[in-house]
C-alpha cells in the first residue's frame, strides 16, 4: 500500500508554518502505512560552494562530533553539526562529490540520507506519529516537503528501506507501488556507476533518475523515460530543490490526488491527507492522469506537464 | 415523510454512522443529512432500507458500497471504489468520481455529474451507470451486463472484453478495447436511451449517442482457434 504526501508552498509568507502544515498530511497516511515513516524537508540553503548533509549511523550513541572533525581536518573547513533524533544534520564549505566520496572511503557505516543544499530528510521505522514527533517535524519551516508512510512489500523493514531515497543533490524520491524488473535494472545502474544501499526497489527508482539526470536528461525527460525502462505499480513523487514532480505509470491503479490554490499546491495518496490544508474547500482538485508529467518548478511554479496518456506504448 | 436526521462526521465515526444507518430498517422512507465528510472511506456502506441519504464533503473508498434500495447523493467528489457492487436503489454524484466507479454493480442506478476516471463499471453485472462527462481508461472492462452511457469522451480500451453490456458514447473514443464493437443503434436502444437519461436527469437528444457491445468473438470457443490453446 503505502501513503505518500508532497506539499509546496507558493505564498512565502506560510513559509514558517511549513511543518505544521504538512505533519497532520502524513499522519492522515498512517493506515496507509504504518511501519516506516519519512520525509524530505527543502529549507534554509546553504551557499554555492558549500553543502548541507543529512547522515545517519545504526548505533544512536554514535559520536557525530568525531565525524565533524574528520571533516574539519580533511576539508580545511568549518563544519556545523547538529544530532537530530538518530540522524545528523551537518553543513560545510567544501565540494559536495568530494565529501561524499570522502565518508564512503573513511566512514563506510554512516549513511548520507540526503545531499545538496536545500534538502533534508529524516526517516526512521516507526509509526507516522512518532517519527515525526522525534525530528520535531512540526516545527519546521521550509518552502516544501514530501513525505511517506511505508507498508513494505518487497523489502525489509529497515531505516535504510525507509523513503525518501535521495542519490543525486537536492533531489529525492517517494513511491506508491512495487517495481517488477528492479533486479536487472539494479545491475544495469550498477554498472553505470551507481552504488546501491539497500535492496529495496524504490532505490533502484531513484538511482534511475539519478543516472538519467547526471547523462543530461531533465527531470521532465528523465520521469518520461522512466515510462519506458521501469516495469510495476508506482505513483512517484519527486522533490527538486524548487519545486516537485508527480507520476503515475500508465495502469494507474496507485492512487493520487492533486490540489491547487494560490498559496500551495499538494499531492497525495488520498483526498483526506490535503482536507486538513487553508482554504482547502475553494481549491483546484484533479486526479493526476496516467502517463503523464507534472512539475512544479521555481518561483512562479506554475505547474507544465506533458505525457504520452494512458496506456501508451512507451518507448 | 419523517424529519430529517443530521449526522455529523467531526463528531461521529464512520462506523456510528454506518450503524445507524443500519438500524433504520422499514419501508417507510427516511432522511439522512451527513455533514462534514472530509474524504472518510466506507460511508453509507451495506443500506438496506429506501433512505434518502444525502452527504456533504468529499466521500473517500467504497462509499454506497453495496448499496440497496437507498438514494445516496454526495455533494462533492468521491474515490476509489464507488457503489461497488450496488444491488438497486440510486447512488449520485455531484463532483468527479476516482477509478473503479460502479465495479462489479448488479443493479439500481449510478449517475457521476463530473468526469469517472480509469475503470468505470469494471465487471459491471446490471448497473446502469451514467456520466456526464467523461470517462478514463478501460472502462467496461470485462463488463457482463447491465448499461454504461458517457456524456462526455472515453479513455482508451474502452469495453476491453466485454461480455453483454451495452455501452453509449456520446464524444469522443481514444479506442475499443478487444472484441469491443459498434453497434447499431435501434429506435428500441434509442428509446431506452432515452428513458434512462430522463432516470439520470440528462437533458440530452439520445440521436447524438454511439452504442457498442460485444462482437462475441473472444468469449465463445472458436474450432478454427483449437492450435492456439
Amino acid at each position: 500500500m503505502c501513503g505518500i504526501v508532497g506539499l509546496f508552498l507558493k505564498n512565502r509568507a506560510l513559509e514558517p508554518r511549513l511543518g505544521e502544515l504538512f505533519q497532520p498530511m502524513l499522519l492522515e497516511m498512517t493506515q496507509r502505512g504504518p511501519d516506516s515513516t519519512g520525509f524530505a524537508i527543502y529549507r534554509d540553503p546553504v551557499p554555492a560552494g558549500s553543502v548541507k548533509l543529512v547522515l545517519q549511523h545504526p548505533s544512536p550513541e554514535f559520536d557525530w562530533s568525531h565525524v565533524a572533525a574528520l571533516l574539519t581536518d580533511a576539508f580545511k573547513a568549518d563544519v556545523d553539526h547538529r544530532r537530530v533524533h538518530t540522524h545528523c544534520l551537518l553543513t560545510l564549505a567544501a565540494p559536495e562529490a568530494a565529501v561524499r566520496r570522502y565518508l564512503g572511503e573513511h566512514l563506510p557505516r554512516v549513511a548520507i540520507v540526503s545531499a545538496g543544499r536545500h534538502i533534508e530528510i529524516y526517516k526512521e521505522v516507526g509509526l507516522p506519529i512518532e517519527v515525526a514527533e522525534a525530528f520535531d517535524l512540526k516545527s519546521m519551516r521550509g518552502s516544501h516537503a514530501i513525505g511517506h508512510t511505508r507498508m513494505a512489500t518487497e523489502s525489509a523493514v529497515t531505516t535504510a528501506g525507509s523513503h525518501p531515497f535521495s542519490t543525486g543533490s537536492d533531489l529525492c524520491l517517494v513511491h506508491n507501488g512495487s517495481l517488477s524488473n528492479h533486479n536487472r535494472l539494479r545491475r544495469k545502474l550498477q554498472k553505470a556507476g551507481a552504488v546501491f544501499s539497500s535492496e529495496n526497489d524504490t532505490e533502484v527508482a531513484a538511482q534511475y533518475f539519478d543516472v538519467q539526470m547526471r547523462q543530461g536528461a531533465s527531470l521532465e525527460q528523465a520521469l518520461r523515460n522512466a515510462l519506458a525502462d521501469l516495469d510495476g505499480f508506482y505513483t512517484f513523487t519527486v522533490g527538486t530543490s524548487d519545486g516537485f514532480a508527480v507520476l503515475r505509470d500508465p495502469i494507474a491503479c496507485k492512487p493520487a490526488v492533486m490540489a491547487e490554490t494560490d498559496d500551495w499546491v499538494a499531492m497525495a495518496s488520498e483526498y483526506r491527507a490535503i482536507a486538513s490544508l487553508p482554504g482547502v474547500e475553494g481549491a483546484r482538485l484533479w486526479e493526476p492522469e496516467p502517463a503523464t508529467v507534472y512539475v512544479w518548478e521555481g518561483a512562479g511554479a506554475t505547474g507544465t506537464l506533458s505525457g504520452s496518456g494512458p496506456l501508451a506504448k512507451a518507448g | 415523510m419523517a424529519p430529517e436526521r443530521v449526522f455529523d462526521l467531526s463528531a461521529h465515526t464512520m462506523r456510528e454512522l454506518n450503524q445507524a444507518l443500519h438500524d433504520m430498517t422499514g419501508d417507510a422512507p427516511q432522511r439522512v443529512k451527513v455533514v462534514n465528510a472530509q474524504g472518510d472511506h466506507a460511508l453509507a456502506v451495506g443500506i438496506d432500507a429506501p433512505l434518502e441519504v444525502e452527504i456533504h464533503g468529499h466521500v473517500g473508498y467504497y462509499c454506497a458500497g453495496m448499496n440497496k434500495h437507498a438514494r445516496v447523493t454526495v455533494h462533492g467528489n468521491a474515490a476509489t471504489g464507488l457503489a461497488e457492487n450496488i444491488m438497486s436503489g440510486v447512488v449520485r454524484v455531484k463532483g468527479n468520481a476516482s477509478q473503479s466507479a460502479a465495479a462489479t454493480g448488479r443493479g439500481g442506478l449510478v449517475v457521476i455529474e463530473g468526469d469517472a476516471s480509469a475503470r468505470c463499471g469494471i465487471s459491471m453485472k446490471g448497473v446502469d451507470i451514467v456520466v456526464h462527462g467523461a470517462v478514463g481508461h478501460m472502462s467496461a472492462f470485462m463488463a457482463q451486463k447491465g448499461r454504461l452511457v458517457v456524456c462526455g469522451d472515453a479513455g482508451a480500451a474502452l469495453g476491453d472484453s466485454i461480455y453483454e453490456a451495452e455501452l453509449y458514447v456520446r464524444g469522443r473514443i481514444a479506442d475499443l478495447g478487444a472484441d469491443c464493437e459498434e453497434k447499431e443503434m435501434t429506435p428500441e436502444h434509442r428509446a431506452a436511451l432515452a428513458a434512462l437519461l430522463r432516470d439520470a436527469a440528462v437533458d440530452l437528444d439520445p440521436g447524438d449517442f454511439r452504442r457498442f457491445g460485444s462482437a462475441r468473438k473472444l468469449y465463445h470457443f472458436n474450432i478454427d482457434h483449437a492450435d492456439a490453446y
